[in-house]
């Protein structure tokens, strides 16, 4: 077969399709955005929801209905997933489905910096992990095979650098899995008590087979080495750990849930000493202590950032003294001819508290306006705004404004707009959405408010003033503020002081993705034409 | 490290095409038939930060990032980024700064760092005919020829 150069994610695409996914789906989220992209563009079913909850449940449901489907986000999308994500483990799926979590250990783009490998223990889910492209390519494929086989989503976690890295990638012949179909199973599909409870029973026998089945499993690797060293290792650490202790014995672990407790055990009884080494949480170290098998774990130093060669030579060491700062280049910041400017150079005059969100736009936390006072997750700028102005003395509570992005107000900053007419304060509250017609952190994606699918293809536009009117906001504006900064901060100032709801929408697209948006709608507008046409004739 | 790999850094900053040199350089070594590895960072880069990648290629590459001081060539398409990286490389490591070719020859401003990875070409063994391969395959078909000329005339600087 054709040898390729691929990132991590373009090699999950290439499997997804060698494995005969039939629906690809996710929001987008650095570092797992261009698996959906790749997908596509290999000729795959890819398509964006508005938020990985929604991805989840299309995904289950393709599912439940036979077909293999993957779902894909970033680490911190998986706890917006988290409700259906536990309770599939339960109803389990009946034909494949794989659930991608990319972890950003270091946090090169990203709130924080958790492992998604405690959802796996969490939920009950089988869990693997690659380290370079091409085991993310055999892994994505042995997952949907155990998918199928257990009939359980599977959750395979990456990191950065397995996302965004290249390495060669070896492709196997597709396969071509059974057609969707629909099979009623009411007792394991259908969650009420009476039916869980067995359900949650038939999940624990199933993570029990499947522990022996790890056991046993050649995804494993043990390359034997020095019994003086022993070192077991996880996604690309295990690429550091081969590099920094050539001599050493080596477990790769790929099968991170269940974990193969008998394997860790004879191979830590093997070595005279034996160091885990993982990125992110000592999560294995901690499996293999409580089951008693004899490992040391890394230092605490360890467990924030990346890992490198370096860092793994001082984990094998027990080096946990002070590390060489990492070189520190020029930070990001918004574009020089960013719509936003003018927004933030009106909140920062008129001394606005901001309660601000996710995206490209948080980079206005920084000077000269350090114009966000909050940013915690997707959507939350709604809801801490609210809290802000229900409980802060009226004088400040008038300052409060929420500030969200287009593709963030879809992903859920809409339920906090549900919150705002529901709990209105006395005050009232101003909601900003920064309408700049893609999703532009992430690379520019479209969303449901731009009208256009993954592949740029016309659909229904979500209306985000209509929404707002049809939800009953009493005030609702639709402003440039580029062609018309004065008149943004006139508005602005009056919605501050009155003691009502409203909503702005500051719509100016990204410069970066202006270019792309018009040939988009060129297109889009000449399909609809011809296809007009047609149907005259 | 079994056998010697080679380890190029590239810097600059978010829309310079430093990420752009990687993939050349490495598609470059992959098409010579040597085992390659790449790693960057991007996502908030794209904002106009700062941004590095790595590229190592050999007989077997191990991890794809490169340690710290063991970079064999540095790569800086922006004079401000030079000393931040400077301690990638390693002692007798060759610094290729974004004056290394001059400015005023290049056929645009956009092409410097396919003229960089000539100034590197002249100092690495790979094929004139991969490195050409490798920037068509990354550059639409458009900007071949420019590029071509950039690449020559990068590598026509080394003496």
């Amino acid at each position: 077969m054709e040898r390729r150069l691929l990132s991590g994610d373009e090699a999950v695409a290439a499997a997804a399709l060698d494995a005969g996914v039939h629906l690809g789906t996710g929001y987008p989220g650095t570092p797992s955005t261009e698996i959906l992209e790749a997908f596509d563009a290999l000729g795959g079913r890819a398509q964006w929801a508005p938020n990985e909850k929604v991805a989840l449940e299309v995904g289950l449901g393709a599912a439940f209905g036979g077909a293999r489907a993957l779902v894909t986000m970033k680490h911190v999308g998986v706890n917006v997933a988290a409700d259906p994500l536990f309770t599939a483990a339960y109803t389990g799926v009946s034909g494949g489905l794989v659930v991608v979590a990319a972890d950003d250990p270091g946090m090169a783009s990203s709130q924080n910096e958790q492992d998604s490998r405690r959802y796996a223990v969490a939920a009950g889910l089988p869990c693997l992990e690659p380290s370079d492209s091409q085991e993310a390519y055999d892994l994505l494929l042995a997952a949907f095979e155990l998918s199928g086989r257990w009939q359980l989503p599977v959750l395979f976690r990456m990191t950065t650098r397995v996302c965004h890295g290249k390495s060669i990638v070896t492709r196997r012949a597709p396969v071509t899995p059974a057609a969707p179909a629909f099979r009623r199973d009411i007792p394991g599909r259908v969650m009420i008590p009476a039916y869980a409870r067995p359900a949650h029973v038939r999940l624990r026998q199933k993570l029990k087979a499947l522990s022996a089945f790890a056991d046993g499993s050649p995804l494993n690797v043990w390359r034997e080495g020095s019994a003086a060293l022993g070192v077991i290792a996880t996604g690309v650490a295990a690429r550091h750990a081969r590099e920094a202790a050539p001599h050493a014995a080596l477990l790769e672990l790929k099968t991170i849930h269940p974990l193969p407790l008998e394997k860790l055990r004879a191979f830590a009884a093997s070595v005279d000493r034996c160091v885990v080494v993982e990125e992110g949480d000592p999560i294995v170290a901690e499996a293999c202590l409580a089951a008693g098998i004899r490992v040391e774990g890394k230092g605490e130093p360890f467990r924030f950032g990346e890992l490198d060669v370096e860092r793994v030579r001082r984990i094998l060491t027990r080096d946990d003294g002070p590390e060489a700062p990492l070189p520190r280049g020029k930070p990001p910041q918004l574009c020089e001819a960013c719509p936003y400017h003018p927004v933030y150079a009106t909140l920062r005059k008129l001394d606005c508290i901001v309660a601000g969100d996710i995206g490209c736009y948080t980079l206005g936390v920084l000077p000269p306006y350090q114009g966000m006072d909050t940013c915690v997750a997707m959507g939350a700028s709604l809801g801490v705004g609210l809290g802000l102005r229900h409980v802060l003395p009226e004088a400040d509570a008038r300052r409060v404004v929420s500030l969200i992005g287009d593709s963030t107000f879809v992903h859920t900053g809409l339920n906090g707009l549900v919150e705002m007419i529901y709990n209105p304060p006395a005050t009232g509250h101003v909601l900003i959405v920064l309408d700049n017609g893609t999703t532009a952190m992430t690379g520019q994606q479209e969303h449901p408010g731009t009208g256009r699918r993954l592949d740029h293809q016309a659909t229904t536009r979500l209306s985000i003033e209509g929404l707002a009117r049809a939800l009953g906001v009493p005030n609702v504006d639709v402003v440039d503020p580029v062609a018309d900064p004065a008149g943004f901060e006139a508005l602005l100032s009056d919605r501050l002081a009155r003691r009502q709801l409203s909503v702005i929408v500051s719509r100016r697209p990204c410069i970066l993705a202006a270019a792309d948006i018009r040939g988009y709608e060129r297109q889009n507008a000449a399909s609809a034409a011809a296809c007009a046409a047609c149907k005259e004739g | 490290m079994p056998a010697p790999v080679v380890n190029v850094v590239f810097a600059g900053l978010g829309g310079q095409g430093a990420i752009k040199a990687s993939d050349i350089l490495a598609d470059a070594a992959f098409r010579a038939g040597f085992d390659v590895k790449k790693a960057e960072v991007h996502g908030m880069s794209q904002r106009g930060g700062s941004v590095t990648s790595d590229v190592r290629y050999g007989a077997e590459v191990l991890s794809p990032m490169i340690p710290r001081g063991q970079a064999d060539f540095l790569v800086v398409l922006e004079p401000s980024e030079i000393e931040v990286n400077r301690p990638n490389l390693k002692a007798g490591g060759v610094l290729i700064p974004p004056d290394a070719v001059a400015e005023a020859a290049l056929p645009n401003r956009r092409s410097l760092n396919v003229a960089l990875l000539g100034a590197l070409a002249a100092r690495l063994d790979l094929a004139d005919e991969h490195w050409l391969a490798a920037i068509r395959a990354a550059l639409p078909e458009r900007l071949h020829e420019l590029n071509e000329k950039a690449f020559r005339l990068g590598k026509g600087s080394v003496p």
